[in-house]
């Protein structure tokens, strides 16, 4: 409420400049701002230069080879960090194979067909999903997913799909197929939620040009839903990758701990999260505490690389058809 | 064509508070032989416990411009949408009362409405372009829907489209440009173009010319003057001097019940009721 004014002008109320008072909050707003901007920057920067400090001696000693060596052997002091670049991947492949659709899926069910009553239930289940902690999704693997893998799905898939390479050989239980099965459940959560953002977005005026054509439901989501969504819809997936990358404690108990390269997904692995995890406490010699920490430089040049990689082909999705009738 | 004199009105649900003044036949709409594209009685719609249209009864004919005019919030966006179904898209509606196309029952329990949208076309207030393909993608998407695969008639389908939308030669170079590429009045007349790929039998157009500047409603206007001989226009428009240059006959709805139907010329020269004459003069809405 503003107080009566003494002045009798009627311009009094507004004043033609600001007091000092009235000023800072504005300066000091926008020096704070700047101060967290930059304590990001230092943060980023701090890290890679320790992590940089810490391998120096494993670049100098192993040099580009050790990207390409398939061998991790500290009893002979020999280490690279091949294995565990492809099982990083390989298990975030599988799980954004596994988590890309049924998220969306689920997104586009809760968007578009879900009775509104039901929704909001669904929406927090499955964000409750990404409140478990990752070791309780690793207990689960291990005494549930685990044994019912290995007695009922892996036998079937190598029964009827085991001529495929990616389905032969020894079945353990622990693999990378078990991981990536986990860090698909784990990244559920973040890309149904952003993939579901993402889809409300999608105007109303998409939908009904979609259904004033005679579209059904069905033709409507492909037309006018999902062709609309789709660069928004790979950026979840590429959120949903950056979680896989890095994702250490179930992967660790479920992926079988083994550094080695096989065709088969029944297979054990290890990714670069997970060795350095396990093995920090044990490195005994100073080179295989700093091949540990090039490992993690490399983790981090890993997830930069996928996501630069992403973030091009994003650009060249926006590209446009040729106008030629097929 | 349908038979008037045998076009009883069924009220499945009566209204108690219906119009004092009942819209008028005037003799000159009886007498002259039309064919009737829409026959409407006693229609009424509901969105949840509010109702939009009161116990309307209208006769559309074929192969003409209808108008329908009126001040905002009178249903008559409400209106053209229950003409294809695409109320149905809100959840929460509720209609009485019969709605014939060409004869046909669109409320059937049989119909399916993707297939009464599908005779029946739609362009909005908004152009809306599908972003992610190209001018032609766009036009022929409709076609796609239905199965067509045929290279050669999608491709004479695509020229015919663009052409009667007043559009082919602007665009014949850049058929592979996205839709969202062109000019505002230019992706409307995609719109229209893309309607009117599938061949409808109607064609509904909610204010297309609202969101243009008067340069490209002119060339809006001129196309919907040609469509005219060869398919039923039903145009709702803010613009009198719009519903007076394009439409054979003009509805004026105010407050969800139809006041006044007749020749566009009796409308703004000579309406019968006081209220038509107040809004058509600008003195209200």
């Amino acid at each position: 409420m503003a107080a009566p004014s003494v002045s009798t002008s009627p311009h009094s109320a507004i004043r033609s400049t600001l007091p000092a008072g009235v000023r800072w909050p504005d300066i000091s707003f926008r020096w704070l701002a700047l101060l967290a901007a930059v304590t990001i920057l230092v943060l980023i920067a701090l890290v890679g230069w320790e992590l940089y400090q810490g391998s120096r001696l494993a670049i100098g000693h192993f040099g580009p080879r050790f990207l390409v060596n398939s061998t991790w052997n500290p009893v002979t002091d020999e280490y690279g960090a091949w294995p565990f670049i492809f099982g990083t991947l390989v298990s975030s492949l599988i799980a954004l194979v596994i988590a890309v659709p049924l998220g969306v899926a689920t997104a586009l069910y809760l968007t578009e067909l879900a009775p509104v009553r039901l929704r909001q239930p669904v929406v927090m289940i499955v964000e409750m999903l990404a409140a478990v902690p990752s070791v309780i999704f690793g207990l689960w693997g291990i005494f549930v997913l685990i044994p019912w893998l290995r007695d009922h799905l892996f036998v079937w898939l190598k029964e009827t799909l085991g001529f495929l390479p990616l389905f032969r050989g020894t079945i353990y239980g622990v693999s990378m197929l078990a991981a990536g099965i986990i860090v698909a459940i784990m990244i559920l959560p973040i890309i149904t939620s952003v993939s579901r953002e993402i889809l409300r977005s999608v105007p109303n005026l998409q939908r009904e040009a979609a259904y004033a054509l005679g579209a059904t439901h069905w033709e409507v989501m492909r037309i006018a839903v999902l062709s609309y969504a789709r660069r928004g819809l790979f950026g979840a997936a590429v959120l949903g990758l950056g979680r896989a990358l890095g994702e250490t404690m179930a992967v660790t108990m479920v992926i079988g701990n083994r550094p080695d390269i096989s065709a088969s997904l029944f297979a054990p692995g290890y990714t670069l999260a997970s060795v350095i995890a396990n093995e920090f406490t044990e490195a005994t010699t100073d080179l295989y505490l700093s091949s540990l920490f090039e490992l993690g430089l490399v983790l981090v040049a890993v997830t930069i690389v996928v996501n630069v990689v992403a973030q091009l082909m994003l650009r060249s999705l926006a590209g446009s058809g040729t106008g030629k009738v097929r | 064509m349908a038979d008037l004199s045998q076009a009883k009105p069924v009220v499945t649900r009566p209204v108690a508070s219906a119009p004092p003044m009942a819209p008028r036949t005037p003799a000159a709409i009886a007498k002259e032989p039309m064919e009737v594209a829409f026959d409407i009685s006693g229609f009424s719609l509901w969105y949840g416990a509010n109702q939009a249209l009161f116990d309307v009864g209208i006769q559309i004919p074929a192969r003409a411009v209808t108008a329908i005019i009126g001040p905002s919030g009178c249903g008559k966006s409400t209106f053209l949408r229950a003409l294809n179904r695409m109320h149905e898209l809100t959840p929460g509606t509720r209609i009485a009362g019969r709605l014939r196309l060409f004869g046909e029952d669109l409320y059937a329990a049989a119909v399916d409405p993707a297939v009464v949208r599908r005779r029946v076309g739609m362009v909005f207030q908004k152009s809306n372009p599908f972003p992610t393909m190209s001018i032609a993608e766009n036009v022929l998407v409709g076609l796609r829907l239905n199965g067509v695969n045929d290279r050669a008639l999608l491709r004479q389908r695509l020229e015919e489209s663009l052409r009667m939308a007043a559009l082919w030669d602007e665009v014949k170079d850049i058929l592979g440009r996205p839709g969202s590429s062109l000019s505002g009045g230019q992706q409307q007349r995609l719109c229209i173009a893309r309607a009117l790929a599938v061949q409808p039998e109607v064609l509904l157009m909610d204010e297309p010319c609202s969101a243009l500047d008067p340069l490209a409603t002119a060339k809006i206007e001129e196309l919907i003057n040609d469509l005219r001989a060869s398919f039923t226009v039903i145009i709702v428009t803010h613009n009198m001097q719009q519903a007076a240059r394009v439409s054979n006959r003009t509805a004026f709805f105010y407050l969800g019940r139809l006041v006044e139907y007749d020749e566009t010329s009796t409308i703004f020269m000579n309406p019968s009721n006081p209220q038509t004459e107040a809004y058509v003069a600008g003195r209200f809405g």
